[in-house]
């Protein structure tokens, strides 16, 4: 059996590279995308600690977590759109009416 | 056939009530887009319906939904306080959404949607509802932020706020799943329960500051507050009303139930963080507010100074502070939306009428709101006899109590700093000549901001009216 630290230190790695993109990355879809890699790598968390514990509300929370990230998808893709029709753009560093 | 025991729908009775409310609400804008009489009237029964339901069970103290939902006191105090913030916010909105051409009415669903949110985190015994809550919450607040879809700063805001708020809720989870992994529960009193041996887990640890971050960013504090200004000023004046009150008091009851009640935070660690959290705040907020010349700006600024004082509560991890947070919230719900509401009668469809320049002499030009305004600045600087004064006083002694005299020193020494951009606007008002356009001042608004005014003038004489109440529920 694979122990649960290999599955602590996976989500750890992948929650990283999702923090790492939305650092970087100027594209509010990539920045976006890379949010979602940080929630499913707390899923990856949730659901190893689950089995490990023998406890189901771990995998409860997780169904949870998909549809939050669902609700989210669907208000931020609409937000992107929104703002590319006045703007043409989905860069982030171009969003400076607003002082940052 | 006894599914949801009857104990557990009355627990969550004034949840439901609103939530049945904003639902009949949103059916009547899918069918009658004309209708916005009607649905604001829905959503304001709504608001009155959960207000009855919360006071009627307010004496009970017990949980419902296994644990997972309070009931009664604290919860109930906290879903009667958020339910009178959407009120207050409906009726100023109204004109002002009308006079910045927005003629849509699902405003007023997701107003009551947000405070189905709140609800559901002023009342959380679990972190999973302290999550869900916060999110419904959080998901309204995108979309409120991006409700004037034509406007590039209403756009700005709502994007900022969205890819940094989830960005926050990120690390929430990730908080919660390590602490869920630690101690093998999500439930907030289990968890308390393994207090000192649980934190000598490093991931336990960890868990906790990830989940400090998430929150944090949440209530707008140093060293997560960069996205307030923004979006304080690019939503929609009424949407940032609504945000820098009742968001505000959400977070915070969420952070007084995760934080303060289960005194996971009597780790000196937690302390030493908690407290620098709150100094950082009350340092950046009232810095930057000194150069601001935009009303909206200012007082975005001013919130997260103002979520430092209420760190401080939270930081001497007391009663005595806990109690100070929610007379505060109570005072600076009040505050705010009065400000807010000046701000929504003064500022023109073109989105001007919210810099310094444009409220001098205002003071003759409309003497009533010159005067409103003033008083509402002065409860924010602290001023006696304002409800302002009281709550920070509460908040100071529970830091001197607690052992963080320091705290308190900086807290009174940045209020001083303070003084001289809220007196600012005051002074502009008074001994400044200018000439704007004379909007028409609607009625309803009016009587809105001068019931605040009223709230903590008498808060402020009295503040045993409420401040008995709040004690009796900790």
């Amino acid at each position: 059996m694979i122990p649960l630290n290999h599955y602590l230190l996976l989500s750890a790695f992948l929650f990283s590279c999702g923090v790492l993109g939305v650092a970087v990355r100027r594209n509010a879809i990539v920045v976006f995308m890379s949010i979602e890699l940080m929630l499913n790598a707390v899923n990856l968390t949730l659901i190893a600690f689950s089995s490990f514990l023998g406890d189901a509300t771990g995998q409860m929370l997780v169904f949870f977590v998909m549809v939050v990230a669902a609700a989210e998808a669907a208000v931020g893709l609409a937000i992107i759109i929104a703002l590319f029709r006045n703007k043409q753009t989905v860069n982030v560093d171009e969003l400076n009416i607003l002082k940052w | 056939m006894d599914f949801i025991p009857l104990s557990d729908l009355i627990g969550g009775a004034a949840i439901l009530a609103v939530g049945l409310f904003s639902l009949a609400a949103l059916t009547i804008t899918a069918f009658f887009p004309k209708a916005r009489t009607a649905v604001f009237v829905t959503a304001l029964l709504g608001a009155a319906a959960g207000i009855v339901f919360a006071g009627y069970s307010f004496p009970d103290n017990q949980t419902a939904f296994s644990d997972m939902l309070l009931v009664g006191g604290f919860a109930n105090f906290y879903s009667i306080l958020f339910l009178v913030i959407a009120v207050l916010t409906m009726v100023l909105s109204a004109p002002y959404m009308e006079k910045e051409g927005y003629r849509h009415s699902e405003f007023y669903v997701l107003v009551l949607f947000a405070a189905i949110g709140m609800m559901m985190m002023g009342a959380s015994g679990d972190l999973i509802t302290m999550f869900l809550g916060l999110e419904v919450m959080s998901v309204t607040f995108y979309v409120m932020a991006g409700l004037f879809r034509a406007k590039l700063t209403s756009n700005e805001s709502s994007l900022k706020y969205f890819l940094l708020g989830a960005f926050a809720t990120g690390f929430l989870l990730y908080g919660i799943a390590l602490i869920y992994g630690t101690t093998g529960t999500t439930n907030l009193i289990r968890i308390a329960a393994q207090f000192p041996q649980a934190f000598d887990q490093p991931l336990h640890v960890i868990g906790w500051g990830l989940l400090l971050i998430g929150l944090a960013f949440k209530v707008g504090a140093f060293p997560f507050h960069m996205w307030v200004p923004d979006v304080y000023e690019g939503a929609p004046t009424s949407v940032t009303a609504f945000m820098s009150t009742g968001g505000k008091a959400a977070a915070f009851s969420a952070f007084i139930l995760v934080f303060s009640i289960p005194m996971a935070m009597h780790d000196p660690r937690m302390t030493t963080v908690l407290a620098v959290l709150a100094a950082g705040s009350m340092i950046v907020g009232n810095w930057f507010g000194l150069s601001q010349t935009n009303l909206k700006r200012m007082l975005a600024y001013s919130s997260i100074a103002h979520a430092g004082y209420m760190l401080i509560g939270i930081a001497s991890a007391s009663p005595v502070g806990q109690q100070g947070i929610t007379f505060y919230l109570v005072s600076y719900a009040l505050t705010n939306l009065g400000a807010f509401g000046v701000v929504m009668m003064l500022e023109t469809e073109k989105g001007e009428g919210v810099t310094y320049e444009e409220y001098a002499g205002l003071g003759r030009r409309k003497p009533v709101l010159a005067a409103l305004l003033s008083m509402f600045m002065f409860s924010l600087t602290g001023i006696p006899p304002f409800a302002g004064f009281v709550g920070k006083y509460y908040l100071f002694a529970s830091a001197v109590q607690s052992g963080l005299t320091w705290l308190a020193v900086l807290g009174v020494i940045t209020s001083l700093i303070s003084t001289y951009y809220y007196l600012r606007v005051v002074v502009y008002m008074y001994f400044r000549d200018g000439s704007a356009e004379e909007p028409s001042l609607p009625a309803s608004s009016l009587a809105a901001v001068a019931l605040s005014a009223a709230g903590i003038l008498v808060l402020g004489i009295m503040p045993s009216l409420i401040f008995d109440v709040i004690v009796s529920m900790f």
